[in-house]
């Protein structure tokens, strides 16, 4: 690989450039659903804006993805314990509470759909549309995260995670972390301007 | 990925270190899919000139509509086929060809020819970094921009014509299809190109940021960067935190165009039918474009603000006057560019006192400005100036900076943009300060990188051909524009010969004309330097310019990892030029205090 010669270990900054570039792209994450979230505060205060209630399954998927969270978490500390069984284990739950949550949306959605809440058409409002844009572009996010645990996943079983190379688990922790708490904005956010 | 793996390997591939260049790359691996820094920046360089090209050549296309009206042009046929009947350009061509122009030079060549060239070029060489952090998002960031320029180039030759709509495609004008034949497909495309384009900037902008803080050599403290490193710096964080707001506009748009949304659209009568969207705000997406679009001119201009002080401190063989007041102008505007955004929206019925705030705001941007250009001339004082071409065309960087941003202290002004929005006085403020001037800020780097990139010299003589040519006709055609917007002559239309209050300039249209394709020639006669000089140029020194930053310290045509053996260490300031007691007019910052006893100041002394 051409990229052998760059020491990536020497870092001024005593952050490893990886986990640095990781911060960066969250935080175009956050300034996309800082638009997004500014334009629905715009657009609701101009007016005809149809309120409806918010599907309730949503809190259920606010505390499933909190304890993924807390699965994610526990997975990093066993591996910097080198205990790779109980790694696997809630890696493998950090996946299943993630698959959850998105079906957990989806039902979300459909809910929406019966209470005639749609995205497009001709008697779609702004206020649906911004909540399945919103819910839409973080599952898209949590999609990439779960791909990426995937891959910790099969870096797991091959032995490659451990407590002399924990870089890829600990990206992956700040990643799903980062999800969670987005979605906790997003929720504390419609919660507030419903 | 991968990463976590190679770090285990450390004491390996120490060990390997200095073999790696040996190691023969096949053909793809060293000029297709590069992961080296040089070799990517050089890519994205051949994309700008090309798209440079073809949006040039789009300008002359258009203004021959403009400086003649009630021509035929009949011997266009061949060129523009159905898009020329009877000898008359189509007058939805004529919009098409005036939004690409747009976002061809705006886009694809002075945000990724301009940073991409330059900040993947010089940032490694003159932080002291063997390449990027990442080298594979590198490689990505330069193949996401090929993507989408193969979307954007494919779109010029759709049957309905590429984006017609403006380049900061308003809805609802961009979001129905069958509104213009340039709201069509060529609009779909452009919306599926910009996307690619801004996961292009993201990963390259993430990189810069990752190297330029985690990357450098020993001693190279913050306040010893070169200014083009502060530059590219901030300007890759200023596109980290505006492209995405972009992003989520554009996405909006495509929902409102392909499924059925509402976003921007609200009560809209097509061939006197209602159209059954509701409730969407066309105000929203002018917010949200410009939110990016504020900070995106000046994502053009801040790499040429390093570039130029840098070329201008080694010609003027002077330290650059006030260093730290540059980069703390480089802050201040950094800073203004995210709350000055709608000063582009004074007329869309804004609260008047919210103009005022903007307006407040907006004219703030002259101080930070006019620092840097007092700098800049205080540093030409009295210097021993070489006008080699990169000089020459950074000290007209500084002329056109001057007077295409004082016309910007006028258009700031909420009260007379009334009467100068969408005039050509825009055109020719925007033009000037950001357009012509960015290009002449990457014909500076241009010029002066050359002999690194290439490791041949630029031929001078028709560079300075190239330089004086390019300089009057900017001025021939910008300069009779701020007359005819004052008079209120629109921007954007195709045809002006039957208004009776436009007629008397069609004189000065052509001359705008004449003016424009005397430009655009003369851009031949660089493309025949640049393409002539990589193969034939006379061969470079290691330091041609005598200049004191890291890159020189390289071998003329740096390999793979930049510098043979050791990374040098740094141990000063990178202008230290003409000091008084020193043997050279230059000290390079590889050359430490100890060596220097002649010319070191008091406050140096207990670094010797």
């Amino acid at each position: 690989m051409t990229s052998n010669s760059v020491d990536k270990e020497k870092s001024t900054s005593g952050v490893h450039p990886l986990k640095f570039a990781l911060w960066l792209i969250i935080i175009s994450i956050i300034m996309m659903f800082g638009a997004f979230t500014s334009a629905y505060i715009v657009r609701r205060a101009e007016g005809n804006w149809f309120e409806f209630e918010l599907p309730g399954i949503m809190l259920l998927n606010t505390v499933i993805i909190i304890a993924s969270s807390v699965t994610m978490q526990l997975a990093y500390n066993a591996a910097k314990k080198n205990n790779i069984s109980m790694l696997k284990i809630m890696l493998f739950s950090t996946m299943a509470l993630g698959i959850a949550f998105l079906a957990g949306q989806w039902s979300g959605w459909s809910e929406l759909v019966q209470n005639s809440v749609y995205f497009g058409g001709a008697t779609a409002n702004p206020s649906g549309s911004f909540l399945y844009v919103l819910t839409g572009v973080h599952g898209f996010h949590l999609i990439t995260g779960l791909i990426y645990i995937a891959a910790v996943i099969s870096a797991a079983l091959n032995y490659k995670v451990h407590s002399k190379n924990i870089l890829r688990i600990q990206l992956c922790t700040i990643y799903w972390h980062f999800l969670g708490g987005l979605w906790l904005y997003l929720y504390i956010f419609l919660r507030i301007n419903h | 990925m991968s990463s976590t793996d190679i770090s285990i390997n450390k004491d390996v591939h120490h060990a390997h270190e200095e073999h790696d260049h040996h190691h023969d790359q096949n053909f793809f691996e060293k000029y297709i899919f590069s992961q080296d820094h040089k070799v990517i920046g050089k890519q994205f360089l051949f994309m700008g000139i090309f798209w440079a090209f073809i949006g040039g050549f789009l300008s002359i296309l258009f203004r021959l509509q403009l400086g003649w009206p009630d021509a035929t042009f009949t011997f266009l046929e061949p060129i523009l086929g159905g898009w020329v009947a009877n000898g008359k350009i189509d007058p939805e061509f004529y919009l098409a060809m005036v939004t690409m122009h747009g976002t061809i030079m705006v886009f694809f060549v002075l945000t990724a020819g301009l940073s991409g060239t330059f900040s993947n070029f010089l940032i490694p060489l003159q932080i002291g970094a063997r390449d990027m952090a990442s080298g594979f998002m590198n490689m990505l960031s330069f193949w996401f921009f090929f993507l989408a320029s193969i979307v954007m180039f494919i779109s010029l030759f759709l049957e309905t014509g590429p984006a017609g709509g403006g380049w900061t495609i308003y809805p609802p004008l961009s979001a129905l299809p069958q509104a213009i034949k340039g709201s069509a497909g060529g609009m779909t495309m452009w919306l599926v190109s910009m996307a690619l384009f801004i996961v292009s900037q993201l990963l390259g902008g993430v990189n810069y940021i990752t190297t330029v803080i985690n990357l450098r050599t020993k001693g190279m403290s913050m306040t010893k960067l070169p200014l083009t490193i502060w530059a590219f710096f901030l300007t890759a964080i200023l596109g980290l935190l505006s492209f995405p707001v972009l992003f989520s506009a554009a996405l909006l748009l495509i929902f409102d165009r392909s499924f059925g949304t509402s976003f921007y659209l609200s009560d809209i009568y097509i061939g006197g039918e209602a159209l059954a969207h509701t409730g969407g705000s066309p105000i929203l997406f002018q917010h949200l474009f410009w939110f990016l679009g504020h900070p995106e001119v000046y994502i053009v201009i801040l790499p040429t603000f390093g570039i130029v002080s840098e070329v201008i401190a080694t010609n003027a063989r002077k330290p650059i006057f006030g260093y730290r007041a540059m980069i703390g102008s480089l802050l201040g505007i950094s800073l203004l560019s995210f709350v000055v955004w709608a000063h582009h929206m004074f007329v869309t019925g804004m609260n008047p006192f919210l103009g005022s705030v903007f307006m407040f705001l907006t004219l703030i941007i002259a101080v930070p400005s006019a620092v840097k250009v007092f700098n800049w001339l205080a540093t030409l004082w009295r210097g021993n100036i070489r006008f080699t071409t990169a000089m020459l065309f950074a000290v007209a960087f500084v002329s056109l900076f001057i007077s295409g941003g004082l016309t910007g202290i006028i258009l700031g002004n909420s009260s007379l943009d009334i009467q100068l929005h969408d005039t050509y006085f825009v055109i020719a403020h925007f033009h000037l300060v950001m357009g012509a001037a960015a290009f002449f800020g990457m014909f500076t780097g241009v010029y002066h990188w050359f002999p690194k990139m290439f490791g041949r010299m630029l031929d001078e003589k028709l560079g300075a051909v190239h330089f004086w040519m390019t300089f009057v006709s900017v001025y021939l055609v910008f300069m009779p524009m701020h007359y005819l917007g004052i008079a209120g002559f629109p921007r954007r239309y195709y045809s002006w010969s039957t208004f009776e209050a436009f007629n008397v300039f069609a004189d000065m249209n052509s001359f705008i004309s004449i003016a424009a394709i005397m430009g655009f020639s003369a851009q031949f006669i660089f493309l025949f330097n640049f393409i002539y000089s990589i193969f034939r140029g006379r061969r470079a020194s290691a330091n041609p310019w005598h200049s004191n930053t890291l890159e020189w310290t390289t071998p003329p045509l740096p390999g793979h990892g930049n510098w043979p053996g050791e990374i040098p260490a740094v141990y000063r300031w990178p202008y230290d030029y003409s000091k008084p007691g020193s043997v050279e007019d230059y000290i390079p910052q590889t050359v430490p205090f100890s060596q220097t006893q002649s010319s070191n100041l008091p406050n140096e002394r207990d670094q010797e």
